[in-house]
């Protein structure tokens, strides 16, 4: 038998609930990993009340239906009582008053949480090099980012330090993470899952969505965390439960392919191994037609104004009054203000608050945040006469495979460039999964199928049955090797 | 529309931000800003006229709670987390 | 120069809480003068991840309040933040309403003693309330302080926010305005209109410009009074310093201004922080409101008649006086009891006795008519009695004493104590007979033309029956008897 931590989430329930494994004994395992954290995944590890509720679920009769299998949570969710920073200076120490929804719903359902993981500060970078507590780094390549923002919950379940985590995803931190660490990453439809305990960046793109080794694993994942919550105005849940995937052929699915996003800045392997990837589609029955999004190349521009602006005013409550960090012996209110902001946040957050701010101030409104809105219908338009001739999208997830450290950290516009390909469906708030479709130079590169809203039953069995074909080994070798 | 982001825009947008800049940081944060408004600004040209504004993708209505209260928190519960404490509230220091 | 030359443009901005359980945002409970922090929660104390849900009952005050101004209901309402950097906003931006209020234009009438006058409302909009800042040493205001702190008990009531056309030019006008609006609102129950306690506050927009022009001249803005009279009086006294400026060649500059009530001087509350720009932007936490059509229009199907309608009625059907009506119409609750003795006596003296003797004599008992022993029928009662010299005046009144004290049918009290009116003309005569005899000095002045003296043989008469005489039926006797 392998390893507890080398067991999928899946395997995890049914060893505990066959009496074959305790929940103390896996959330040991995993613990045991992330106190050997080699890869900076974690920010916070809950090893006392784990154990503790581990314990407690060993000792019920009844089990809940997710037996006390551990779970990793990113620090941009808080947690009660459990230090929660967002991966920020401001939130240094700080402990939440309460729980966010998902979190208390897994709870609820018998996971455990093992810990809180790395991150951009405030879900802002795509390299989780931003956070303000050090760098996750890849555990394919200790030498390269894991991506990002939700960099260590990619890590944790790539370095098997949880079977499956929570992330957040906002322009693409769910999907791009999966993609370079090797993993299964999705982002459900906007609105699918509570943002109540989500330390809002932008509030009309952010969502919650599961990290897992397995697309089954993320889909049980997500069917604990998605549904209505009445504490979040614009949370309407899923129209129908999610089932496990079990599609095993493609026969009858219509797969448009982004031309665009296969051409001119998308490294040659990764275009390579998604090319394959949609070979093997078609041999599982799939049409692949081409798909002409010609509003997606300004999706970076919107992204950039709207994602910005909403941060500006999101990050405003970083005051110091209530929480958080506070500069002393301030001698007014302004300074006051200027002072503990300016030490508390990091450069891209400044960066951003700064972009959103100018984008909304009077006289600029119209031309960039208004302008942006606008873009923004025209994006959703062009998915939505996609989506008249064809099933599901297909791209890249990330038009590159993971970068080396401190490579792109001084070019803003050339690590923003990272989420080309998931913006747009951001933007239209659609649902996406990021699946490993291969290696580029040993690396792994994702392959991103997105959907209509709500469609996310159709895009787990899509993603289950490509992923049996293409048979990709999680493992990162570079994991093995340091075992 | 043509648009110079100068040490002036910039300090400004600092203060409305509440964020304290060096003058190497104003100076950084103009490069940086003018670079990334140089890309942003290709939706500038784009015809966009009667097309709606989109601040929600999924379209949702009258989405109201119930006028029934709650429980509070403690006000030790309430004042956990703060800074500075005061006769019972959150304490700002010297406004000025 | 006169004051003449120069006329005044007034606009009106009025904050009312509205009357809910809850938080506009939140569930936590509304409250005044509890300890600090006592009602609070992640929402409303903007901790990371908390977000805001519409509170339906602010939804359906607002739109109650808007038939009452004769507003429109739009189809469709939105939120947004209005971005600003103040400890009493905890998420640095407040949410309001920006160009989708839940009520659109609309008018107002209100009632002169110079007639009916109207006032263009511009829109009202829903948004939160900030906390209580408490500035702790110094002489209680922000500069100087040693520390301020925060109370976040009242961050986030539900306010409807008020805003008319400038259509005043007169300080009394916008008072009267704001006496029927808050009576209008408070007879709603959408506010409790209490201005000490801040639940309602008004801001005037004030300009002035030579009499007969049509521009504008610059504005200032009177912010936060809180009582009528000093609206009144901050009104007249800005118009007369921004008068003084023009005279004096100067010219007007924009800014905030507060008028204090008891210097009656007026201060530029102009902060050192630059001009705001507030970056309003859709509120992407919320989604829109859409009331439905057929429910608007059975909340303004049901809306009582408003304060103001029912003075004007009052005065043009019932005869009222301006004044009567204006004091019956304070509370629901007085409008309902006068009208119901109305129904059964004359209104002009239901009017008098209601406002008048029932009130005076409630007073010593802290009572108000309608939760009194007197039923406005027996009121009634008391006034037909009165009206037909069944009793007399001074002996209905102690009708109504007894009926206050002990409740009871004023027919059996008036049987009971024999306080009934001496019917007997031949009793009264005889009376009148024996005061004349008794008394040949009065007499004589009277017939020297001393009418005065008539009161005095009045008193002996009721004195002489404990009040049952008719003092108008004795002092007709009496003249008949003198001038034979």
């Amino acid at each position: 038998m392998s390893a507890p931590t080398d067991l999928t989430a899946t395997q995890q329930i049914a060893a505990v609930r066959a009496g074959e494994m305790t929940s103390a004994e896996l959330v040991d395992a995993h613990l045991a990993r992330c106190e050997d954290d080699r890869w900076n995944s974690y920010l916070a590890l809950n090893a006392d009340a784990a154990r503790a509720r581990a314990r407690e679920i060993d000792a019920m009769a009844d089990k809940p239906p997710l037996a006390g299998v551990p779970i990793a949570v990113k620090d941009a969710l808080v947690t009660r009582d459990l230090v929660t920073t967002s991966g920020s200076r401001m939130l240094e120490g700080f402990r939440p008053l309460y729980t966010a929804t998902c979190v208390a719903r897994l709870e609820e359902a018998g996971a455990i949480v093992v810990g809180k993981t790395n991150m951009d500060e405030f879900a802002m970078g795509s390299s989780t090099e931003n956070s303000a507590y050090g760098p996750t780094l890849n555990p394919w390549d200790t030498g390269r980012v894991p991506g990002g923002s939700s960099g260590g919950s990619a890590s944790a379940v790539a370095a098997r330090q949880a079977p499956w985590s929570l992330g957040s995803d906002t322009g693409g931190s769910i999907r791009q993470p999966a993609a370079l660490c090797g993993i299964v990453g999705m982002k459900p439809t906007y609105g699918a899952v509570s943002r109540y305990g989500l330390i809002a960046f932008a509030s009309s793109l952010d969502q919650v969505g599961p990290f897992a080794r397995t697309v089954a694993d993320a889909a049980l994942l997500l069917s604990y965390i998605e549904g209505r919550d009445p504490m979040d105005s614009t949370c309407v849940g899923l129209r129908e439960p999610v089932c496990v995937p079990t599609a095993t052929d493609l026969s009858g699915v219509r797969i448009g392919v982004v031309e665009e996003l296969m051409g001119e800045g998308t490294d040659d392997g990764v275009r390579a191994a998604v090319r394959e990837a949609l070979d093997r589609a078609e041999h599982l029955g799939a049409t692949l037609v081409p798909v002409e999004l010609p509003n997606s190349r300004h999706g970076l521009s919107t992204y950039y104004i709207l994602a910005p602006a909403e941060c500006s005013a999101n990050l405003a409550r970083f005051d110091g009054i209530r929480y958080g960090h506070s500069s002393a012996d301030t001698d007014n209110l302004t300074e006051h203000y200027e002072r503990t902001r300016a030490e508390g946040f990091g450069a891209e957050v400044k960066r951003r608050i700064m972009l959103g701010t100018f984008a909304l101030a009077s006289g600029y409104y119209d031309a960039y945040y208004g302008q942006a809105q606008r873009v923004r219908t025209r994006i959703a338009e062009d998915f939505d006469r996609a989506f008249e001739s064809v099933d599901l999208i297909a791209s890249p997830t990330s038009p590159s495979v993971a970068f080396p450290l401190a490579s792109r950290t001084d070019d803003p516009m050339h690590m923003y460039l990272s989420d080309t390909c998931t913006i747009p469906i951001s933007l239209a708030g659609l649902p996406s999964v990021s699946i490993p479709c291969g290696l580029d130079a040993g690396m792994p590169v994702g392959l991103q199928l997105s959907g209509p809203a709500f469609s996310e039953n159709r895009l787990f069995d899509a993603a289950h049955a490509l992923e049996a074909a293409i048979g990709f080994d999680t493992a990162p070798p570079a994991l093995e090797a340091a075992a | 529309m043509p648009r110079v982001i100068d040490a002036d825009v910039v300090r400004h947008v600092a203060r409305l931000s509440r964020l304290a800049l060096t003058d190497d940081e104003v100076e950084t944060m103009r490069a940086e800003l003018s670079g990334i408004l140089d890309h942003v600004d290709q939706i500038q040209s784009l015809d966009l006229a009667g097309v709606a504004p989109t601040t929600h993708v999924i379209h949702l209505e009258n989405v109201l709670r119930t006028d029934e209260p709650r429980p509070s928190l403690s006000p030790e519960e309430a004042l956990r987390e703060a800074p500075r404490v005061a006769a019972g509230g959150f304490s700002v220091g010297r406004m000025g | 120069m006169s004051a003449r030359a120069y006329e005044a443009v007034i606009g009106i901005e009025i904050h009312a809480q509205l009357l809910t359980n809850t938080k506009m945002f939140c569930g936590c409970a509304l409250s005044f003068g509890d300890e600090p922090n006592v009602h609070t929660c992640p929402v409303c104390l903007a901790h990371p991840g908390a977000l805001p849900v519409t509170n339906a009952e602010a939804v359906r005050l607002a739109i109650i309040a808007g038939h009452a101004l004769g507003c429109e209901i739009p189809e469709r309402s939105t939120f947004h933040r209005k971005n600003y950097f103040y400890p009493d906003l905890p998420k640095a931006y407040q949410i309001s309403q920006f160009d989708e209020p839940i009520c659109g234009p609309g008018r107002f009438r209100y009632l002169t003693e110079g007639g009916e006058k109207e006032l263009g409302i511009t829109r009202a909009h829903l948004e939160e309330d900030a906390a209580k800042l408490i500035h702790v040493g110094g002489d209680g205001r922000r500069a100087g302080a040693e520390q301020s702190i925060v109370d976040f008990n009242r961050g986030g009531t539900p306010l409807l926010e008020i805003v008319t056309e400038p259509e005043l030019s007169d300080a009394a006008d916008a008072a009267a305005f704001l006496r029927q609006l808050r009576l209008t609102l408070v007879q709603l129950g959408i506010t409790d209109g209490n201005m000490e306690q801040g639940s309602m506050r008004a801001d005037a927009n004030i300009s002035i410009r030579p009499a007969g022009s049509t521009g504008l001249g610059t504005k200032t803005e009177l912010k936060n009074m809180n009582s009528f009279t000093f609206i009144e009086r901050g009104i007249q006294a800005e118009i007369a310093r921004q008068t003084a400026i023009l005279e004096a060649g100067g010219t007007i500059t924009q800014e905030t201004l507060h008028y204090d009530p008891v210097t009656g001087e007026i201060h530029s509350l102009r902060s050192k922080e630059e001009a705001h720009d507030y970056r309003y932007f859709p509120e992407p936490d919320l989604v829109s409101v859409a009331p439905d059509r057929a429910w608007v229009e059975e909340l303004r199907a049901s809306l009582p008649e408003s304060p103001v309608d029912r003075r004007r009625r009052w005065v043009a059907d019932s005869g009222l006086s301006f004044e009567d009506a204006e004091v019956l119409a304070e509370t629901r609750e007085l409008g309902d009891y006068f009208e119901r003795v109305a129904a059964v006596a004359p209104a002009k003296s239901a009017a008098n006795w209601v406002r008048g003797e029932l009130r005076a004599q409630l007073r010593e008992r802290g009572q108000e008519p309608w939760e009194s022993n007197v039923t406005p029928a027996a009121l009634g009662e008391i006034i037909a009695m009165a009206e037909a010299r069944e009793v007399s005046m001074p002996n209905a009144k102690a009708v109504l004493a007894e009926l206050i004290a002990n409740g009871g049918d004023p027919r059996a009290i008036v049987e009971a104590k024999g306080l009934g009116a001496i019917s007997d003309e031949g009793e009264l005569e005889a009376l009148v007979d024996r005061l004349i005899a008794d008394n040949p000095a009065q007499v004589q002045q009277l017939r020297d033309g001393k009418d005065k003296v008539i009161g005095f043989f009045v008193g002996q008469a009721m004195k002489a029956t404990q009040g049952r005489a008719d003092p108008g039926r004795v002092g007709e006797l009496l003249r008949e008897r003198v001038r034979e």
